[in-house]
């Protein structure tokens, strides 16, 4: 039994809908969730929320919702979502979010693997998802939903608009009062409070069943090395089906009380970004890639002046930045120019980016590249590392204040034991491991050792400070055919660190050179191109222009002139390459949700390039099938020119 | 399940129009009915963008007579018609450039602002809350036509796709009862003419506006339009439902030549 989580400052209030109301009654009118409505925000204090899911759990339990049951959470993030989760918890159910952008064939496993009974949709376009699939669900008895828009004509008796359901839950509570403070009683630590599909970069998707009592030790551990308090606001704005969205929005909101902000639509997430000013940020790399390679596009378009300016205090902050804001010495000199950049461009540059009151953000998911990391650590951003997947809650290594390193992802956090298994995979063991996945002991038994050990299937190892340093999934590491190893993750990192890359995909294993194909980023490539006068009508075109090549090919020389520097990966520099002819896209299953790429899927589509790679080829003809964003089908075809890439002497061998 | 048609809003009846001897709309007679999506369709200089300003009262024509609601039209400017429920769009987009997304859609509401100059001006009592009341109607515009992301964006800067539903955004602001839109989809890739359809359906299912459009897609206009007129050479050639006019030879001998 997971026992070891210190309830002890939570007055035996373990579990999340037991943490809502308890917040209901010690802070009923602080804010507790905010969502901007016809271009104003709107705020829900705690006693609202908690009203609210009274209602939505009581009307639940009218249309029939028991114990066990689980409710599929399908749209973007919005309060009256984040209302049903606690509500399907109140009432002893199982929220289960998914991905909101999936189609619907993507979903029907889920549901059905989920055995659903009700879920809570966002909009029409979810609703006529699920009505597409629902003769293959029939299990799937009631619909709710939140945005009423263009749902007039629908009268199938099944859909409940999400306020009638909190009326007829209102009209329940009254004529039985007890019922839900006696349901949320039975609610034990122990029991699974929410069920995350992993996103399947293997198989199938597996339904992780995590307890109240594992998110709420995670919630803690996290809040504890960061200091998080009831004061701040996070903008919840990433997939609530994703594990870091339920642990920083959902779980350390309940745990804490802070705030959750979400924004008005997809789009305006960065304009949302800098009304609210969150104290407490987290974004994928990817996010942070794109920031700067906005601010980098935008300074490019600057006058002279302010170019030079920026690039000095650039400069200013590459030497002293991030030793000011670890509390290192520095010279009293540096200190001032600092202070004086701080006042012209650090301060200005936060503000536009929307972290001017940012105490602590994190980023996960995908290595993060060195210079990105330490540029918003330059300029006064905490930003930080943590580690740990679906099964752990997300919480596995967080990096304190003060001992913040690029390269690796942080010290162990508070509870967590980590062990380095014999063939370098990175074992972890804790109060947040999952439960089970559901329906699937076989998968529970090979993912959890004998002495309690999860396998996280990462291979890294601990540096001479206790950090853990990844260097790639455990199954990606290969070697190439002369026996050098081949961390495939590891230089496609190093690549997609310059902001011209998009996406990059390395082979190499039992081969006899590294091959890559690239994506090129449409927005900075596109930007260097008009600035070059070169005209083109689209990705592919972009993609096949032979400037753009040349431009790619100096990017990957420099990666290979980098590798040649390290032993270890010396051999894997990168001798051919070409420029793919599409976007790689989750749509079409190049991606996973979590937009990672999923090489065997890839290597198999485009067997013929990586064929005309190895084959020494100059050019290769490709018709693609792809997927638009309406389901309908379309061909892309291009003739690809392979190119050649200049490759470094090993520096530590020829010494 | 689907919207009701009604009565007869508009009646064109014997309508000829000449600029000196050139002869734009010769006798033409149709009718629009309440709740229609009505399509006026026809080859370049057709006379279809003249039949629009007919209706909209930015053409006079010389013979003939419109009934509205039932009351015959007197000779009328455009504003006239923009006090009486007709709102447009417009082929080129014609908004502020320089002004947000937010100020155009406003600019839509200015018949209906009743308070004087100097209280809005100074922003005072009345007009203050009048102005509170006009937002809120734009917000719900700006959330209707997904364009929250941009409600503060010089209009000049949003490309062509975002411009038209912007320009629709400020028809819709005047909460019109017929709505004439003038190649809404022209210029548009794929996806942003679906995007338009769909729009336009809404706008038609949801407050039940009258819509009046022209439109070259054939394939959008067939999809979309309840009745369809259509127009050669400043006659009418064809009238009724998308299939009887995609299936008449005169339709089909305009569009594709004789032969066919």
């Amino acid at each position: 039994m997971p026992t070891q989580v210190n309830f002890d400052s939570l007055d035996g209030l373990h579990t999340f809908p037991r943490l809502l109301f308890q917040h209901a009654k010690v802070r009923p009118t602080a804010p507790a969730m905010r969502e901007k409505h016809l271009g104003i925000w709107q705020t829900w204090t705690w006693s609202d929320v908690a009203e609210r899911v009274r209602a939505l759990a009581c009307g639940l339990a009218s249309l029939g919702f028991k114990r066990g049951d689980n409710l599929a959470i399908i749209g973007d993030n919005r309060p009256h979502l984040y209302m049903m989760m606690s509500a399907a918890q109140c009432l002893g159910g199982v929220p289960v979010p998914l991905y909101q952008d999936a189609v619907a064939a993507e979903m029907l496993f889920v549901l059905q693997d989920a055995g659903v009974r009700f879920a809570i949709v966002e909009d029409q376009e979810q609703v006529d998802k699920l009505l597409e699939i629902k003769d293959q669900l029939p299990a799937l008895e009631h619909i709710v939903y939140d945005d009423p828009r263009g749902m007039r004509h629908y009268n199938q008796p099944f859909l409940h608009d999400v306020h009638e359901l909190m009326e007829m839950g209102r009209i329940h509570d009254r004529n039985h009062s007890d019922f839900l403070n006696a349901e949320v009683e039975k609610g034990h630590f122990d029991d699974v409070s929410v069920m995350l599909y992993t996103s399947g970069t293997t198989g199938k998707p597996k339904g992780v069943c995590q307890t109240h009592a594992a998110f709420i030790a995670a919630a803690q551990g996290g809040a504890q090395v960061d200091k998080l308090g009831s004061e701040g606001d996070i903008l919840s704005y990433l997939p609530m089906a994703w594990v870091g969205d339920h642990l920083f929005s959902f779980a350390q909101s309940l745990v804490c009380g802070f705030t959750i902000n979400c924004p008005e639509s997809g789009e305006t997430v960065m304009t949302d970004l800098r009304e609210i000013g969150p104290t407490y940020y987290f974004a994928p790399p990817r996010v942070f890639e794109s920031l700067l390679t906005s601010v980098q596009i935008r300074m490019e378009d600057a006058g002279k002046f302010k170019q030079r300016m920026f690039n000095h205090f650039m400069d200013v902050a590459k030497r002293c930045g991030g030793d000011i804001l670890d509390g290192k010495s520095v010279s009293g000199g540096d200190r001032f120019q600092y202070w004086l950049g701080n006042l012209l461009i650090y301060g200005p540059l936060r503000n536009v980016l929307g972290m001017s009151r940012i105490k602590v953000a994190y980023t996960a998911g995908a290595a993060i590249g060195p210079e990105l990391f330490s540029f918003y650590r330059s300029i006064g951003i905490n930003l930080k590392q943590l580690y740990g997947q679906t099964e752990t809650c997300a919480y596995v290594c967080l990096q304190p204040d003060g001992q913040v390193k690029s390269d690796t992802v942080g010290a162990p956090a508070p509870g967590v034991e980590i062990k380095i298994a014999d063939n370098g995979e990175v074992l972890v063991k804790g109060a947040m491991l999952l439960k089970e996945y559901y329906k699937r002991p076989d998968a529970t038994a090979e993912s959890i050792n004998a002495e309690g050990y999860f396998l996280t299937g990462d291979a890294g190892f601990l540096d001479e400070d206790g950090h853990l340093k990844i260097i790639d999934r455990a199954k990606d590491v290969g070697k190439l055919s002369n026996g050098a190893m081949f961390a495939p993750n590891y230089i496609e990192n190093k690549l997609k660190f310059y902001p011209f890359v998009k996406e990059a995909v390395c082979f190499g294993h039992d081969r006899d050179m590294v091959c890559a194909f690239i994506n090129i980023d449409v927005g900075a490539v596109g930007n260097w191109a008009e600035r070059r006068n070169i005209a083109y009508a689209g990705y592919t075109d972009l993609a096949g222009k032979a400037q753009v090549l040349e431009m790619i090919k100096t990017c990957i020389e420099e990666v290979n002139a980098g590798l040649a520097h390290d032993a270890m990966v010396a051999d894997s520099q990168v001798h051919r390459f070409l420029v793919l002819h599409k976007e790689l896209d989750p749509d079409d299953d190049e991606l996973t949700r979590t937009r990672k790429v999923r090489r065997n899927f890839i290597a198999e589509k485009y067997k013929v390039l990586i064929d005309a790679l190895y084959a020494g080829k100059s050019n290769q003809f490709i018709e693609t099938e792809v997927k638009f964003e309406d389901g309908r089908r379309g061909k892309v075809s291009a003739d690809l020119k392979i190119l050649d890439v200049k490759t470094f002497p090993i520096a530590k061998k020829a010494a | 399940m689907s919207r009701k048609i009604g009565d007869v809003i508009l009646d064109l009846q014997n309508i000829s129009l000449r600029f000196g001897g050139v002869k734009a709309l010769t006798d033409i007679s149709f009718n629009i009915r309440e709740h229609e999506v009505r399509a006026i369709i026809g080859p370049n200089g057709a006379g279809k963008s003249s039949m629009l300003n007919v209706i909209n009262g930015v053409y006079h024509p010389q013979d003939g007579k419109i009934f509205y609601r039932g009351v015959e039209r007197k000779k009328m400017e455009p504003h006239m018609a923009a006090s009486t429920g007709i709102a447009r769009t417009f082929q080129n987009i014609a908004l502020f450039k320089g002004m947000s997304v937010l100020d155009n859609i406003m600019t839509g509401r200015t018949l209906k602002m009743k308070s004087n100059m100097l209280l809005q001006a100074l922003w005072l009592g009345p007009a203050q809350k009048e102005e509170i009341e006009h937002r809120r109607k734009v917000e719900e515009i700006i959330d209707f036509l997904e364009i929250q992301h941009i409600r503060k964006t010089p209009v000049g800067r949003l490309p062509y796709g975002l411009q038209k539903r912007v320009d629709l955004g400020r028809a819709l602001a005047m909460e019109p009862q017929i709505l004439l839109l003038d190649e809404p989809m022209a210029g548009m890739n794929v996806e942003e003419k679906q995007d338009m359809c769909r729009f336009i359906l809404d706008v038609n299912d949801q407050f039940g506006t009258t819509i009046v459009l022209i439109e070259h897609d054939m394939g959008v206009v067939m999809d979309i339009s309840d009745r369809v007129v259509v127009l050669d050479y400043g006659k009418k050639i064809g009238d009724g439902l998308p299939d009887e006019v995609r299936a008449s030879p005169e339709v089909i001998k305009a569009y594709l030549g004789a032969g066919h």
